[in-house]
């Protein structure tokens, strides 16, 4: 691997190695400029074949090394409801490991539908919410996910496509790449409810190859899956998709346990670098120079890093003079519930995520009562220890009872994990906590939140759609969800939202920061409304396009363009 | 090599359970006699494992199927105890203090199992009993290399196949359907 010094200019600091850090890297560097990867976690297994371990202890409770997710300990973050109160300690944590999220995600990789770039002409805001349309159309993006979607490998349907305001699916100028994962007896008992229901069921889309693919070998059903890192490549990773192309070229370096504290700024207001701690080597503090920021760090880690890149010229934050940074925070909110059928299911096996149920996708305001939609997914995976320690359904938490269900449950258990479109909510923040700090003794992320009013009628909805469905797919017993709204975790958007006016956004339809002209922010924080959740794959598509307008434009010397 | 582990499953066992143990898992017996060569407890001292071996027995009974006496939980504790749960050791100790007020001093393992699982029950919020469900748990459900799950007794409960790879169909109602 090339590596570059601190202290010689290269074009591109990109800040993050996972779904858009790994695609910047990848066509930035392929178009010959020269990039070093900024990222805190460890290598895990970059480079090797399979080293991924699949002894659920040992993922639960890894040493520094293998971790694969950040350590809420050391990378401490606080929690409150709203700002009338004192945040607690929080356990938010995210992918923190070369490839970031995408080595541990469960790899759900669905368009957003062309209205879920404009719904706020569709279908009007509401109050008390930020709903607001996209600078950017599907049409723009459609190309990109094609290009996200055939680079990184993704599974899917063979896709029926429809363009009128009842579609289910995107409509896609060219089909999945690779064929779907294997049906499931969650996806076969999915089929039998929709026939019943008339419910339109489709394998999941997933970036997780079923075939040989790309240099990579297909899924082999380990069923260590969502939390684990894939052992045999099959999980379509910025590690193993992406990052390995950027190294190739001899223009890219991956520099771990490299914390970044602050984006350097001169004294015209163009980013200069990046200060990291070395965490490899006493946490010395390092200044990586370079023409370009990138940053790709995640939709909660972003926005603080921009807030904790406070300087004279910007006292507010980088990139702050909106005062939306870290605002509109979405995190993966839903609702769903668990069904025992006769025989066993045997979820386990296979990965994690199986049928999905689109019929709910569309907005229907009128019938429901609430706005946005929902894709269901039917899943029951779980590892020993997690189904153990979660426990069974209507049944003591220990003893001789815990016992006798626990057995009677495993295997035979289906549930519904289902998301909404949780709406953006200027109030739901990640910012700043004025007195808890990190291990790093900076301050620690402090997130707030509580969904609005709409978003509970969202979830009990789909609480209460699984619970027919499952009925109907034959559940001789059925457990609805309590609604639990989100405290964060995977799935953040829309903190340094993208907009034309400055006013109101914080970066434009390029992801250039409106008031940085050579910092660039692409990832989950880009985003203005939610979508239907599944943000991973438009987070791919946003920085191909990212990429692509770079690209042109720092051929021409100069990426402010 | 001290005897000790051994005599500690040996004398874990009440005379019925022993016997019945012997007729239904000779090989388990056996091997626990084997394990004498892992040698003595780790962290705990022997009354600690005792009291500790007596919960997990209550937490995850044996019953017409091995429980967590016969899956070794009680060694999958004392190793966690010096390995990933090295921070619960004082909650531990403590812990162990509060069931020994609890049952007057007594051994819990000397009382009748009404009166163990009362104790127990009386304890069953506190971060002491909770921490000790949760590893009961994970010593049932974790690789038997941690100590537990002795012979993937855990795993054959819940029918986990720990198989490195999978083909379609895995269950029974993808097997009558078929594929998408």
């Amino acid at each position: 691997m090339k590596t570059f010094k601190p202290s010689e200019e290269v074009d591109f600091v990109i800040v993050g190695s996972g779904a858009a850090g790994g695609v910047m890297a990848k066509q930035l560097a392929t178009a010959g400029f020269s990039v070093v990867v900024m990222e805190q976690g460890a290598w895990g297994a970059y480079g090797h074949e399979q080293d991924y371990n699949k002894d659920e202890l040992i993922n639960r409770f890894p040493s520094p090394e293998d971790r694969l997710l950040s350590d809420p300990k050391t990378q401490r973050n606080t929690f409150r409801r709203n700002a009338n109160e004192k945040a607690v300690p929080g356990s938010h944590d995210y992918g923190c490991v070369v490839g970031g999220g995408t080595v541990t995600y469960g790899a759900s990789s669905w368009r957003h539908l062309p209205y879920e770039f404009e719904e706020a002409r569709r279908f009007g805001t509401m109050a008390g919410t930020g709903i607001a349309d996209w600078p950017v159309s599907y049409a723009e993006i459609e190309p990109y996910y094609s290009q996200a979607e055939w680079e990184i490998g993704i599974s899917g349907p063979s896709v029926e496509v429809r363009t009128d305001a009842g579609a289910l699916i995107a409509p896609m100028s060219k089909p999945y790449p690779v064929r779907p994962l294997p049906l499931k007896s969650s996806g076969a008992l999915m089929m039998k409810a929709a026939a019943k229901l008339n419910l339109k069921v489709t394998p999941n889309v997933a970036a997780i190859i079923t075939e040989p693919y790309n240099g990579r070998s297909g899924c082999i059903n380990c069923g260590a899956c969502s939390g684990y890192g894939c052992q045999v490549k099959a999980r379509s990773s910025s590690a193993v998709a992406l990052l390995p192309v950027a190294v190739a070229t001899g223009n890219c370096e991956i520099r771990v346990h490299s914390y970044v504290r602050e984006i350097n700024v001169d004294a015209s207001g163009k980013a200069t670098g990046v200060t990291y701690f070395n965490k490899a080597n006493n946490n010395e503090e390092v200044f990586q120079k370079a023409k370009c920021v990138v940053l790709s760090a995640n939709g909660t880690e972003t926005p603080r890093l921009l807030l904790l890149s406070k300087s004279n010229r910007f006292q507010q934050g980088l990139a702050n003079s909106s005062g939306l940074v870290g605002k509109y925070l979405m995190t993966g909110n839903g609702g769903g519930a668990s069904g025992l059928f006769a025989d066993p299911l045997n979820e386990y096996k296979g990965a994690v995520t199986g049928a999905a149920v689109l019929s709910y996708v569309p907005n229907d305001v009128k019938t429901r009562g609430f706005y946005g939609g929902g894709r269901m997914t039917a899943r029951g995976q779980m590892s020993p220890i997690q189904y153990g320690l979660a426990g069974p359904h209507g049944a003591p938490s220990w003893g001789a009872g815990y016992k006798k269900a626990l057995i009677e449950q495993a295997n035979r258990r289906l549930t519904m994990v289902n998301f909404i479109s949780q709406l953006p909510v200027e109030t739901n923040t990640v910012d700043l906590d004025p007195d808890a700090k990190d291990a790093w003794g900076l301050p620690a992320m402090r997130i707030t939140t509580t969904s609005h009013q709409n978003d509970f009628k969202a979830m009990q909805f789909f609480i209460d759609r699984s619970v027919e469905i499952l009925k109907a797919a034959g559940a001789t017993q059925v457990w609805p969800d309590q609604i639990n709204d989100s405290k964060g975790g995977a799935h953040a958007r829309g903190t340094a939202r993208m907009g034309n006016d400055p006013k109101s956004s914080v970066v434009n339809k390029y992801h250039r920061a409106h008031d940085v002209p050579n910092l660039f922010v692409v990832d989950g924080s880009s985003f203005v409304t939610g979508g239907r959740n599944h943000p991973t794959m438009t987070i791919s598509a946003l920085a191909y396009r990212c990429a692509d307008h770079l690209v042109k434009a720092a051929k021409t010397g100069n990426v402010t363009i | 090599m001290t005897d000790s582990r051994r005599n500690f499953l040996l004398k874990s066992f009440s005379a019925s359970s022993a016997a019945w143990l012997a007729a239904n898992w000779p090989a388990e017996v056996a091997a626990a006699e084997k394990a004498q060569a892992m040698g003595a407890f780790t962290y705990f001292t022997r009354e600690q494992a005792g009291e500790v071996d007596a919960m997990t027995a209550q937490i995850y009974p044996t019953t017409d199927t091995p429980g967590a006496r016969e899956a070794q939980v009680i060694y999958f504790i004392d190793t966690a105890l010096v390995t990933f749960a090295q921070d619960k050791q004082d909650i531990y100790a403590k812990g162990l203090e509060e069931l020994s007020r609890q049952t007057n001093g007594r051994p819990l393992a000397t009382l009748s199992a009404d009166q163990q699982i009362q104790v127990l029950t009386a304890m069953e919020k506190t971060p002491f009993f909770r921490t000790v469900r949760d590893h009961t748990v994970m010593g049932m459900f974790a690789a038997p290399q941690h100590g537990g799950n002795y012979k993937k007794v855990g795993w054959q409960q819940i029918g986990f196949d720990d198989s490195l790879n999978f083909r379609a169909p895995f269950g029974a109602y993808d097997k009558a359907e078929g594929s998408w």
